[in-house]
């Protein structure tokens, strides 16, 4: 047997709770037998002893204990699944609105957002939040899955008024496409196997939908120059450094003419290694380090970057996601991770709050848990930042509270184009 | 000097993805927290985790220890292999003994056959505490349970080295935040988004070397609460058990007497990959007794501190 190499796709489910995304992913999992006979007999079981059916799909995903006595997602489950040419990263997000910061953290890496929703009730306020929440970190590309067909007797008039209003968001959201799919994840219709319900429809399943989207967009929605946060410095022997990190926005060659940020000092890159061996190129995503022909005191914090350059800031405009118990207000002190350098940042003002249901921004000087807003923050050091729409990785950045060192805030470079 | 260009230039499959991001996430760790060690049990997992370790700060010397919690009943051969492995690559080793735990009264003896899994908690979290460890490396995967498929790949632990699911930090984009008050710590998991597939197929590519029992070989087993133990130094044959001789190996390495073997003729990496693709019981189904006892098994020793 040959095993082909693979690419690799990122997705994220949203949609508000109950519509049924656990029961979804279940759905494919099982009828494309990505699952193990004990891990279906465990669910099996857990579906009798909690009086749910033969087999409730959603418990395989639904791992924790209070998640299935709840019969919620409360955090973010990661299923991995494959095709003969791809593998799939599953990120099955919670819909509770208390739970947004899971869904984020799922759907921040996600090549494609699979949206799922209800068709009797059509697009919910969470369902709204959640896709808005995509379309800023960066999604593209989302699958619909219109679900419960079996409810509404698969009829195409329930299918087609909730068609109208998807469509209209992801206009206004800015995808770039969107598949539309009825399916009954319940009862399996159009997910991986097509359906005899459904001869008004002749698109794709919901696994052909995901099988032939693009992946790698996450890697590579940037736009413009090459760059390399430095993480660490190595050593080599005969006394030479070379920088280690992660390539992002294009790929590096031995030779190119390259400029070390804050300092703005240019210089080439004589050499590149990858696991101690000696490289030519570095594509995104590549874990590589580098040296330069300038002795430098770069370290941790500094940037490699190809024209065309970022920038580099004490002052910047963002869009934040504020998962703070209590509000974040103006004149507030923060720690910043934005790629590896750590700084403390003051909130200069709070510019207003999203107004979901809208896309508007209503005037605000604080910002709620969850809300999604606007702000200009000052950082004490300087940052070498993109914009998020070019490029994800140095226009991305979280927020710590620096008492608890907790994760408080997701923050992007930039304005989205649709606010 | 010789130049070696990238196995490919202009596209990377899914295996080069794995690769980096991990190596990426073993940087990210070490340069945040102030003393981190790598655990270290022989199996494929913190084999491919060493490997990886090595890479990310190569030419350089491993910049943290790497730590066994030895339960006293392990395969000799895993220790054998833990041994010349770590010698190797030059890292430092720190063994923490559950018998040490047993003998300063902090846990019940469970006698000389029964099983120590659940005591290595505590011989863990003593171990991390003794050694100011912030950070531990580990090598579980999130297909290998459903509580560790929920778990971020920092994993924020408390004083009492406690996961509590509820109250996980976000974890946005690849940005890992691992900055912790004193006496709280994380756990990082750089493999993740690797699956037992993935892990063999990597260890092919990069022509590991692993423990002798991970390929199939001739050994006496009985058939104890439907698995197949390795009759040895911790398991005997009771009296109503039969003592089979079968061509088994091992897909997953833990105390002698709760793993089980699996019927396998895989004597080579290129068969084993072969059988993982087309197996029909996940990995720790097959093989851990340790995880049957209840439906959330792996959720709450994970709660108490567990790897």
């Amino acid at each position: 047997m040959h095993l082909a190499t693979k690419d690799l796709l990122r997705l994220a489910t949203i949609g508000s709770v109950d519509d049924g995304k656990s029961t979804l992913i279940g759905r494919i999992l099982v009828d494309t037998r990505q699952l193990f006979d004990d891990q279906l007999d465990a669910v099996a079981e857990a579906s009798e002893k909690r009086g749910v059916g033969d087999l409730d799909l959603s418990f395989v995903t639904d791992g924790l204990r209070a998640e299935r006595e709840q019969g919620i997602t409360i955090d973010v489950a990661y299923r991995y699944a494959s095709s003969p040419t791809r593998k799939f990263i599953i990120a099955d997000c919670p819909g509770h609105v208390q739970y947004t910061a899971n869904m984020a953290t799922g759907a921040s890496t996600a090549d494609l957002a699979l949206v799922v929703l209800d068709v009797a009730s059509g697009l919910k306020e969470q369902t709204r939040r959640h896709l808005c929440i995509a379309a800023l970190l960066g999604v593209r590309s989302i699958i619909v899955a219109v679900n419960k067909m079996d409810a509404v007797d698969w009829s195409k008039l329930a299918f087609d008024r909730v068609v109208d209003e998807i469509q209209a968001l992801a206009r206004d959201l800015d995808f770039t496409s969107a598949s539309i799919i009825p399916v009954s994840a319940l009862l399996g219709d159009n997910v991986v196997e097509s359906s005899s319900h459904f001869p008004w429809y002749d698109g794709p399943t919901v696994l052909e939908a995901l099988e032939s989207s693009e992946a790698g967009t996450w890697e590579h929605t940037t736009t413009r120059g090459a760059r390399l946060p430095i993480q660490w410095v190595l050593r080599q022997p005969g006394g030479g450094r070379t920088y280690a990190g992660m390539v992002n926005g294009d790929t590096f060659h031995v030779g190119d003419r390259v400029t070390l940020l804050p300092a703005n000092i240019e210089t080439t890159i004589t050499a590149m290694n990858f696991g101690g061996e000696e490289i030519t190129d570095a594509t995104v995503g590549l874990a590589a380090d580098v040296a330069l022909a300038h002795e430098t005191n770069a370290g941790r914090g500094d940037l490699i970057a190809t024209a065309p350059l970022p920038s580099v800031v004490n002052e910047l405009k963002t869009t934040i996601c504020w998962f703070g118990v209590k509000p974040l207000v103006i004149g507030q002190r923060l720690k910043m991770k934005h790629t590896s350098k750590v700084t403390p940042v003051r909130v200069k003002t709070i510019n207003g709050v999203i107004d979901i249901e809208k896309l508007d921004i209503d005037e605000s000087t604080s910002l709620n848990t969850n809300d999604i807003g606007l702000a200009t923050l000052q950082t004490a050091d300087l940052l070498v930042v993109d914009d998020y729409r070019a490029n994800r990785v140095t226009g991305s950045f979280v927020l710590i509270d620096e008492a608890t060192n907790a994760t408080v805030a997701a923050g992007m470079v930039g304005h989205a184009s649709f606010l | 000097m010789t130049t070696t260009p990238l196995r490919t230039s202009t596209t990377t499959d899914h295996l080069d993805l794995l690769e980096s991001h991990a190596i990426f996430i073993l940087r990210e760790v070490v340069a945040e927290c102030e003393r981190p060690v790598l655990l270290f049990s022989g199996g494929k997992d913190s084999a491919v985790l060493l490997h990886l370790a090595v890479k990310a700060f190569a030419p350089q010397q491993l910049p943290f220890p790497v730590m066994h919690v030895d339960t006293g009943q392990n395969f000799p051969e895993v220790i054998d292999f833990r041994d010349t492995t770590v010698e190797r690559v030059g890292a430092r080793l720190v063994v923490a003994k559950v018998q040490d735990t047993i003998d300063q009264g902090k846990v019940q003896d469970p006698g000389a056959m029964g099983s120590r899994n659940r005591l290595q908690t505590v011989t863990l979290l003593d171990a991390l505490n003794d050694n100011n460890f912030d950070a531990a490396f580990g090598g579980a995967r999130r297909d290998e349970d459903k509580a560790r498929a929920k778990e971020r790949i920092l994993s924020f632990r408390d004083t009492f080295g406690q996961w509590d699911p509820r109250k996980q930090r976000p974890e946005l984009w690849q940005i890992y935040q691992g900055k912790v008050n004193p006496g709280e710590s994380v756990r990082a998991f750089p493999l993740s988004d690797w699956t037992e597939l993935d892990v063999w197929q990597y260890i092919e590519r990069e022509q590991m070397a692993l423990p002798e029992i991970y390929f199939a070989h001739d050994r006496d087993v009985v058939m104890r609460d439907g698995m197949y133990l390795a009759i040895g130094s911790f398991v005997e044959p009771r009296s109503d058990e039969t003592v089979e001789r079968l061509s088994v190996r091992f897909r997953t390495v833990g105390d002698a007497n709760c793993t089980g073997a699996v019927i396998s003729h895989a004597a080579t990496l290129e068969a084993i990959i072969n059988e993982v693709a087309l197996a029909n019981v996940s990995e720790r189904g097959a093989t851990r007794a340790d995880d049957k006892f209840s439906e959330t098994a792996m959720e709450d020793r994970k709660r108490e501190g567990y790897f």
